[in-house]
């Protein structure tokens, strides 16, 4: 195993710490190399690379500004990244035309922080909008059955006639799940699917992530902080820290790791440590 | 023994060269940034202006969304430019009335008020009122989308917000305004004829067809033909403002106040401008 080495934004090293190669099998649909991306001069992303393998589920941790959404949306963009490529399914995502990217788009599901659920429409019309600009040869009684199969699917069969204002948190990010599944996408990219929501509820979006992939044979980028999400839905993790990725492993790795700045992220959350003593 | 050694006032310390220097840089460096700031959102204004142009000639028109948007434009503001146009021609009745008497021309009450609310008051004023209720409205909504992620959520999932969004929008006060500002001045002129009617007696035929022989197609023409000026201004500035809101709720606010203040502007701009036009023309 090769030693990657790590370095700062601006351009330092910092620690050394082993990264695991992938499988021989492993074929990667998202490839993300040496990017960068700032805002005026504040430095965001710096050097970052990293992969996504078919089918796998890739959890992305890091603290808040650590680039994590900004990365994510890079990927679709949603924002233009300043330097470097990614890579999905083979094109470069920066170089694309608008149709190219709409095309892209189609198979790219993203689920947002806040649901994102457009609020003048009922669940039924969320879930009915992408699918009819998107698969335009289905017949009305073809979207019902999708809208309802989407809906069944994160148990919210019942509510597709109200509006997200009637939903509960909870309920409108099943929702916000359900309308991008609809419209089966190959990738899906969640940006902190569990922010906000009580402990019950976050395991019930992490068992549905895992769900989702094994039902629709998707492969995610999981962005959280969430260390109860990372253990319940990562197949691989990796760590980002002013920008690049600081460590990469599994979630087994993660927690037997000696690094300062890991064990602060993982030992923080062990759930009753603290009590027992 | 202790020398007695002069006691020198402490003089007030005078900025220096340096500071000062620094101080000037400072303000010219800012006066920059807000003639650049100025220009971005010339570029930017006029970016989106020709995105809305492209979007609107696109091969996929939202006829639904262009329906929604034209009920809440037009539906939605009914009753209350009913009440001002009513209000607007009552008033202008009541104002006139006493100075016309005084020169005998009473009977030419119903031209003049008709005459000054076709041509001026009823585009104006129905207009501004439109910037206040529709501009904010489309300015707030856009805004509060672009917060909540709404639009961004629209693009990932391939659909081009400027079709959906912007274009019916636009398409809508465009069309609507100009038949609200007819049933403006309708009731405007009903509401003249009974200003009348408190100080006076005419008969509501009467009224009608004195006030009708006044307006003339030249009278009528220009001032249909600047609402949808007025119309097309008030739905562009509202969805501009909305759809470049800043990230926080603040900027929704915000979005809608600019949203009306600019939008007036443009109203009362393209006033101008159709005036002159309007004038070397007839």
């Amino acid at each position: 195993m090769e030693p990657s080495s790590y370095t700062n934004l601006q351009g330092r090293a910092e620690t050394e710490i082993p990264a695991p190669s992938s499988p021989p099998s492993a074929k990667p649909i998202i490839e993300v190399k040496n990017l960068y991306k700032g805002f005026g001069n504040i430095p965001v992303l710096g050097d970052l690379t990293l992969h996504l393998n078919e089918n796998e589920n890739l959890v992305v941790l890091g603290k808040s500004g650590s680039g994590k959404s900004v990365l994510i949306k890079c990927m679709v963009r949603l924002l233009m990244s300043d330097a470097g490529t990614i890579h999905i399914f083979g094109k470069n995502v920066n170089e694309m035309t608008d149709r190219e990217l709409g095309e892209l788009r189609v198979k790219i599901g993203f689920l947002f922080q806040s649901g994102a659920l457009y609020d003048s429409m009922t669940i039924r019309e969320n879930l009915e909008f992408p699918l009819v600009r998107i698969k335009k040869e289905l017949s009305s009684k073809e979207i019902d059955q999708k809208i309802e199969e989407a809906l069944e699917n994160v148990g919210l069969a019942d509510t597709i006639d109200k509006m997200p204002s009637e939903l509960s948190g909870g309920m409108r990010k099943r929702a916000s799940l359900a309308r991008t599944i609809v419209v089966d996408p190959l990738i899906m990219l969640y940006d902190e699917p569990t922010t906000g929501l009580d402990p019950v509820t976050s395991d019930e979006i992490s068992a549905l992530i895992n769900n989702v992939q094994k039902t629709y044979n998707t492969s995610s980028i999981i962005i959280t902080h969430d260390i109860e999400c990372a253990r319940a839905t990562a197949d691989r993790v990796i760590m980002l820290n002013k920008g690049r990725v600081y460590m990469e492993g599994t979630i087994d790795e993660f927690e037997q790791s000696e690094d300062e700045l890991i064990q602060s992220f993982f030992k923080i959350r062990q759930p009753s440590s603290h009590k027992a003593q | 023994m202790k020398a007695n050694r002069p006691v020198f006032k402490k003089l007030p310390k005078l900025p220096s060269v340096k500071n000062q220097a620094i101080r000037l840089s400072e303000n010219a460096i800012k006066k920059t940034q807000n003639v650049n700031r100025f220009f971005l959102e010339i570029g930017e204004f006029n970016l989106f202006l020709w995105l809305t142009i492209k979007a609107t000639f696109s091969r996929h028109f939202e006829f639904r969304e262009f329906l929604r948007q034209c009920f809440l434009v037009g539906n939605k503001t009914l009753p209350l430019i009913t009440l001002t146009g009513l209000v607007i021609g009552l008033v202008l009745t009541i104002q006139s009335r006493p100075i016309l008497v005084d020169f005998g021309a009473v009977s030419k009450l119903p031209g003049m008020v008709a005459l000054s609310i076709v041509r001026e008051m009823g585009p104006v004023v129905t207009a501004l009122i439109c910037c206040g209720k529709i501009g904010s409205g489309m300015g707030a909504e856009l805004g509060s989308m672009k917060v909540t992620e709404q639009i961004d959520a629209m693009e990932v999932s391939s659909t081009n917000p400027m079709r959906f969004l912007v274009v019916p929008r636009v398409l809508a006060a465009t069309i609507m305004i100009p038949i609200l500002v007819l049933y403006a001045d309708a009731f405007g002129i009903l509401g003249s004829w009974a200003g009348s009617n408190i100080k006076g007696d005419v008969t509501f035929v009467l009224f009608m067809t004195q006030a009708f022989s006044a307006i003339g197609f030249s009278d009528l023409f220009p001032a249909i033909i600047k609402t949808f000026f007025f119309g097309a201004a008030i739905g562009f500035v509202g969805c501009y403002k909305g759809y470049t809101a800043g990230r926080g709720t603040e900027s929704v606010g915000k979005a809608a106040n600019q949203s009306v203040v600019l939008a007036s502007v443009f109203v009362i701009l393209i006033d101008l401008i159709a005036v002159q036009v309007t004038d070397m023309l007839y």
